[in-house]
């Protein structure tokens, strides 16, 4: 990292820059909604001293549909095919978190059989999620195949999705009740193979992008997180691991069978660019290590889906619950409230790049070369179709 | 988790305790006692943790329930927090103090349901809508509906059926339910 | 045809003589083409280097990137992602389109120079999609741009979209795509339009 000569600099004060804007020295960019690498339209009011920012303001709002709105408009079952696009490079937790919240308030039971198949699918979309990013994270230091080919081997998994569910990005799987379908033949040995074409890859990329100097000089010390900052900000998953915090909502409040799965919690302690990298590089064979051992765990049977009520007349009993799980970037929440009727009362989504993008990005990008505020970004792993919703 | 519920009831006025599941309790506060309690189960119960901050449009008795999500890492549990504001004058003390992100929170709440919380920083500015004119679109009297079908041409053509109706209509045809 | 200050507020108002210059000061014209034989020709050169503008400006983005990759390949097509919109001729309106990013896509199209293509992407900015109750996001697209082509899906397979660009294609060669020549001669129309859902209209009438 580059150590600049302050004397130029603007004074710090509490941590934030004095900025006079009349004074000349200063020039306000927007880094706009299309950006290189990132997934999603967010911008960043930059002020710029020379080549350094010293102010960063995130405008949010250009994917921006009222879901939360639109869904006390529907009824419960047909609240579901409109959830999974509030993510959209990582649909499937917010199906499962939806499906799970209306189930405890509900009270229906799924069987053995859908509680595995939606970890399978919870962990394949965890998977594909970080072959996307990390073509993003390559891409904003300047290696761009790196992007070429993680995007591509993510298409060999949104086959395996097509043949489960029949959408490539969005599946609608998880429903109420269990899942749509069950394993088709034949899928197990094709899984299989893809994920020894991912596991080649990978081998490939850590050659590639992990020893490679000139990432290791721009990512190394890019974007510090200290350990007061994490609960000042609510920083969760990668970002929190990478500071040494080892937590991780799949061990701490295990949902669906985790806690019959072994794996460990992945930590680095360095809290940079880099170290967020590797932690979720290695999160990438934990992933391929799960899926294994859930595809020996899957019981085979006809029932894997309960026996709702009518739909269409289907009221549940009031109440409000929060139920949370662990996406690509950390802890993603769903709150319902219900109030005896057929539409839901309020349903919040609580995403984690909400805090990241917003007040951690602003507080991190003080003293970050311009060029570096696109990797800054994408090493936060933020989504911006969660933010607003 | 309930004998936490029992040193928080010693101290402080919450009524409506809710067990959802062993870790998850939500109970109510008074507006006055919210932040202090907070601060407290923040710096003493170890709830370091602020999930979210929302609120809830209950029209029909005019009031807005803001609920508080903390969850406790060394516990895994959460409790959460249900004040009532008036729906007429809905302001809030403000908690970004304890918490740098709430302010985003604050920022959205104003936006969306119009609840105030003053002293938050920059909780005016237009966080999501741009050039917004109408009443915040998340109170319950926006029907969203009739906006979007006066102000975005729809196109003719489309047909909507209500799923009740129409499968009603569908399978008894002659009217009988 | 009605003078242009009658529908635009000219950017050049109130200006000193050696700043007008940089601001429009007549109404857009259409494109008229040329020479039978030369304007075949350039048909034919325009449809094989069809450029795109790389705003992902909805869910549609999600689907554009595997097209870049060896699997689908446009490039073999001649298309190419450009980042900036005077380099490029295609604006692929990826999906649905809330009010701040029409405000963006209107500034965008009218800053590419004709003659300029628009393919719509999904359900969404046909009908409004399964949004279409919504108080964010617009419901046809082409009330405030022209669209030459739509392609319906949520999200269309790669494979569509090499096909609609099959199609737009055709449509060069034929010398019927002419969107841009449409919004030229309908400018008040679009322009009302336009201004009646983007509340705070704080750039040039026409960003030329």
């Amino acid at each position: 990292m580059f150590a600049p000569d302050r004397s130029k600099y603007p004074e710090m004060r509490d941590g934030k820059p004095v900025i006079e804007l009349d004074s000349q020295k200063y020039l306000k960019i927007w880094q706009g909604p299309q950006h290189p690498g990132v997934t999603g339209n967010m911008s960043l009011e930059l002020t710029l001293c020379g080549d350094e920012v010293v102010d960063c303001k995130t405008h949010v709002g250009y994917l921006h549909r009222g879901f939360e709105k639109l869904m006390e408009r529907r009824k419960f079952i047909q609240c579901f095919p409109i959830v999974c696009r509030i993510c959209v490079p990582e649909p499937d937790t917010n199906e499962y978190l939806y499906a799970a919240v209306v189930e405890e308030l509900a009270g229906i039971e799924i069987p053995e059989q859908a509680q595995w198949l939606r970890m399978l699918n919870l962990e394949m979309s965890r998977l594909t999620s970080f072959l996307m990013w990390i073509g993003g994270q390559a891409g904003a230091f300047g290696l761009g195949p790196i992007g070429q080919w993680s995007v591509t081997h993510r298409d060999y998994m949104l086959d395996l999705f097509e043949e489960l569910s029949g959408g490539r990005i969005y599946h609608m799987y998880m429903i109420p009740g269990g899942v749509r379908n069950k394993l088709p033949d034949g899928f197990a040995q094709r899984l299989e193979d893809t994920l020894q074409k991912v596991e080649k890859l990978l081998g490939e990329i850590e050659k590639v992008m992990f020893n490679n100097v000139v990432l290791k000089m721009r990512a190394v010390g890019l974007g510090l997180i200290t350990t007061d900052m994490i609960d000042r900000f609510g920083i969760v998953g990668p970002n929190a691991r990478a500071a040494g915090i080892a937590r991780d909502v799949r061990k701490d409040n295990p949902y669906l069978h985790y806690d019959q799965l072994d794996f460990e919690i992945v930590t680095e302690t360095a809290a940079d660019a880099y170290a967020r990298a590797r932690v979720r590089f290695r999160e990438m064979f934990q992933s391929i290590d799960l899926i294994r051992q859930i595809m020996k765990n899957i019981p085979d049977d006809d029932h894997y889906h309960t026996q709702l009520p009518n739909v269409l007349h289907w009221k549940i009993p009031a109440g409000e619950t929060y139920q949370r799980a662990e996406s690509t970037r950390g802890e993603y929440g769903y709150y319902l409230v219900t109030d005896g009727s057929g539409y839901p009362r309020r349903i919040y989504v609580r995403g984690p790049s909400y805090t990241h993008a917003v007040a951690l990005l602003e507080h991190m990008a003080v003293n970050t070369n311009i060029a570096d505020m696109a990797g800054l970004m994408v090493s936060l792993h933020t989504y911006p179709p969660e933010i607003e919703r | 988790m309930n004998n936490l519920i029992q040193r928080l009831q010693n101290r402080f006025p919450i009524s409506a305790v809710h067990q959802q599941r062993p870790d998850l309790a939500f109970c109510c506060v008074d507006t006055k006692q919210a932040v202090a309690l907070i601060t407290h189960l923040r710096d003493y119960e170890k709830f370091s943790h602020l999930v979210f901050l929302t609120a809830v449009d209950y029209i029909e008795q005019g009031f807005f329930q803001l609920t508080y999500l903390l969850h406790n890492y060394t516990r895994h549990c959460d409790l959460g927090l249900r004040v009532r504001l008036d729906r007429e004058q809905a302001t809030m003390e403000s908690i970004h103090h304890l918490w740098e992100q709430a302010a985003t929170y604050q920022r959205e709440l104003k936006e969306m349901f119009g609840i105030d919380f003053p002293g938050s920083p920059r909780v005016d500015e237009s966080f999501i809508l741009e050039g917004w004119d109408n009443i915040p679109p998340m109170r319950r009297d926006f029907d969203t509906k009739k906006y979007s079908e006066e102000t975005y041409f729809p196109r003719p053509g489309r047909q909507t059926n209500d799923p009740e109706n129409y499968m009603k209509a569908k399978l008894y045809p002659e009217g009988d339910a | 045809m009605p003078k242009i200050q009658d529908i635009l507020k000219l950017a050049n108002d109130g200006l000193p003589e050696h700043e007008r210059e940089y601001f429009c000061d007549a109404r857009p014209a259409p494109y008229r083409p040329l020479a039978k034989y030369v304007e075949k020709f350039m048909n034919w050169a325009r449809a094989n280097s069809l450029w795109l503008l790389g705003f992902g400006t909805g869910c549609g983005a999600i689907e554009l990137r595997p097209l870049m990759t060896a699997r689908y390949d446009m490039y073999r097509y001649g298309i190419a992602p450009r980042p900036t919109p005077r380099q490029s001729s295609v604006f692929i309106i990826g999906g649905y389109a809330s009010v701040k990013t029409t405000k963006r896509i209107i500034r965008s199209y009218e800053q590419m120079q004709a003659p300029k293509f628009v393919i719509a992407l999904g359900s969404c900015p046909i009908n409004g999609g399964m949004y279409w109750d919504s108080y964010n996001t617009i419901n046809r697209i082409d009330h405030y741009i022209p669209v030459d082509i739509y392609i319906a899906g949520c999200m269309p397979r790669p494979e569509s979209l090499i096909a609609g660009f099959e199609k737009l294609k055709q449509l060069i060669k034929d010398g019927k795509a002419d969107g841009a020549n449409q919004y030229i001669e309908n400018l008040e129309w679009y322009k009302a339009n336009q201004k009646k859902i983007i509340k705070d209209w704080n750039m040039p009438d026409y960003n030329w």
